[in-house]
């Protein structure tokens, strides 16, 4: 359960919860005492199963779908993102981005994405099991 | 506490993990409600039922019901086909059997009324749905009130067919019925719309009929605005596939319809008349009725959302996602409709574990078929800044102006391959 917890905040935010919500906290006395109280209360969060069982979709992922099918058996001629390697995405995205690879519509959208985000987008992708 | 600093000590603090710890064991309130939680969403189109779906994957705990009021849903991308007689109707056609089977709950009954004080939805047959979370995707109504003569009888005679189904039929035995030399006039409204390239595509798609079978006729567009969506696209393709058959009146030419005859097949505008053998009129619209009932549409007709979460602005835990909503710069698209809808589930299953979702990124792309085999697209990507779904600079646009009809032929089967994905990915 802690992990499901861990692993769904740390693929949406690069920083761990617990660092984002103690970040700008001052370590004096009276605050490391509020310090600790998020931790004990952030234990708590973790300990107990969150509704969401798959890791959350980063920015941008589930519009990928749309064109992108995640079921094998549809017949279309857009490749598949699910299982694919990750380096392989995110090449292709960034030879879309440049215009390195010619597109019909991939260099138009690619262009909408930073290179951080296009990375989360391609682990996501790439942790899913290919069926 | 002690007494002398008034701030919790470090053994204090240590015994309060520890009965955090603890309270772990039982079950806390709050999160188990998340679990348990009941979403009710209301319209089975590209948005609801992508939505019903994405929640009950993202959260099986929850209890998810989809409204709807009809057994089977008709999609309106490629009606225009079905319209020319390319493409059967049940090629559009879709039943909620695998949403069933994936625990959303289906209740094929119109959504009589919304209290959003007391969180209950009421059907048309009577029962009660109680909500933690309510989804109002109805998509749009047409507008009775819009047009002068365009009535329900009147879109009998003039059809719209801007909702897919027995108005496609019924505007494809027109066509098919029309002598050779007929005048087709589509009547398109102002924005915002459904699907804003889609008066358009049937325009070039109609053209492509007439140019085959009827070689004599013409096609008119009255339009109540002077530009409209992928228009160099579309003006390049009509001059290259269909010269002289489309005629374009943009507003300031005079081409906004102020009333139809349906008796007399008559289309008036402000300078002129018009008598058609086909009319299709596409009146103007709004959201579907029950967000007016459950509050949630404004002065406009439409929804205000907040863009992060597509929570309505007007009333708390209903949120609106698709054609209904005011999406700032996002078209209403069923592509927009599913990527909104994604978003929205995630939104809700965080904001029902107590967590604050992140701001989401969005794609929309529109392909449209200006011939069977040529096919042009827009896309765009969006995100919310100062409360609002605004383009990604430098990102998206239009197919390019140059490009060549091999192009064009790979964004008609791109535009199938996207028609099958995305059903696949709502009603599979």
């Amino acid at each position: 359960m802690v992990k499901t917890g861990l692993a769904r905040h740390r693929s949406s935010n690069p920083r761990p919860l617990w660092e984002r919500v103690v970040a700008k906290r001052p370590l004096s006395h009276k605050g490391r005492g509020k310090y600790l109280l998020q931790i004990a209360s952030l234990l708590a969060l973790l300990c107990v199963a969150h509704p969401a069982a798959a890791a959350e979709a980063p920015p941008g992922a589930s519009a990928c779908s749309g064109c992108h099918a995640m079921d094998a058996a549809v017949a279309t001629p857009v490749p598949r993102l699910v299982g694919r390697k990750p380096a392989e995405i995110i090449a292709a995205l960034a030879a879309f981005k440049s215009g390195q690879r010619p597109a019909t519509v991939m260099d138009r959208i690619a262009k909408g994405f930073s290179d951080s985000e296009i990375r989360a987008i391609a682990e996501w992708y790439g942790a899913m099991e290919a069926p | 506490m002690t007494e002398t600093t008034g701030h919790p000590n470090r053994r204090d603090i240590l015994k309060q993990i520890a009965i955090g710890t603890a309270a772990t064991i039982l079950p806390l309130p709050a999160l188990a409600q998340a679990g348990n939680a009941r979403v009710v969403v209301i319209g089975g189109g590209f948005a609801g039922a992508t939505c019903a779906r994405a929640l009950k994957r993202l959260s099986p705990k929850l209890t998810v019901t989809l409204v709807e009021t009809n057994p089977t849903f008709v999609a309106c991308p490629f009606s225009n086909m079905v319209i020319v007689g390319l493409r059967p109707l049940t090629m559009q056609q879709f039943g909620y059997e695998s949403l069933g089977r994936g625990g959303v709950e289906i209740r094929i009954s119109p959504a009589a009324s919304v209290n959003p004080e007391t969180h209950v939805v009421t059907l048309a047959d009577g029962s009660r749905l109680s909500y933690d979370r309510l989804v109002v995707a109805p998509g749009v109504d047409l507008r009775w009130d819009g047009l002068p003569g365009y009535t329900e009888d009147a879109a009998q005679i003039m059809p719209h067919a801007w909702k897919a189904g027995e108005q496609t039929t019924l505007l494809a035995k027109q066509l098919n019925a029309m002598p050779d030399g007929g005048l087709v006039v589509i009547s398109a409204p102002a924005n915002p719309f459904r699907c804003p390239p889609g008066p358009y595509e049937r325009a070039s798609l109609i053209a492509g009929y007439l140019k085959k079978n009827k070689p004599k006729s013409k096609l008119i567009i009255l339009d109540a605005k002077d530009a409209f969506s992928k228009q160099k696209l579309f003006e390049n393709a009509w001059k290259e596939l269909y010269p002289g058959l489309i005629e374009w009146v943009p507003l300031s030419g005079g081409g906004k319809v102020t009333s139809v005859d349906p008796a007399g097949m008559t289309l008036v505008t402000e300078f002129s008349s018009y008598k058609a053998a086909v009319a299709n009129v596409i009146p103007p619209q709004r959201a579907g009725l029950i967000a007016q009932i459950a509050g949630v549409s404004d002065r406009t007709g439409w929804c205000p959302i907040d863009p992060v979460t597509f929570e309505s602005l007007l009333q708390p835990h209903i949120h609106v996602i698709g054609d209904a909503a005011i999406a700032g710069a996002m078209p209403k698209s069923a592509f927009a409709a599913n990527a909104q809808a994604k978003v929205c589930a995630q939104a809700i299953v965080t904001l029902l574990a107590g967590d604050q979702p992140m701001p989401p990124k969005l794609i929309n792309t529109c392909y449209s078929l200006v011939a069977p085999d040529y096919g042009i697209t827009v896309a765009g990507v969006y995100h919310p800044v100062g409360g609002q779904l605004v383009d990604v600079a430098d990102a998206g646009g239009i197919s390019p102006l140059d490009a060549s009809r091999l192009f064009r032929e790979q964004e008609a089967k791109y535009a199938d391959g996207w028609f099958k994905t995305i059903t696949a990915d709502v009603f599979g």
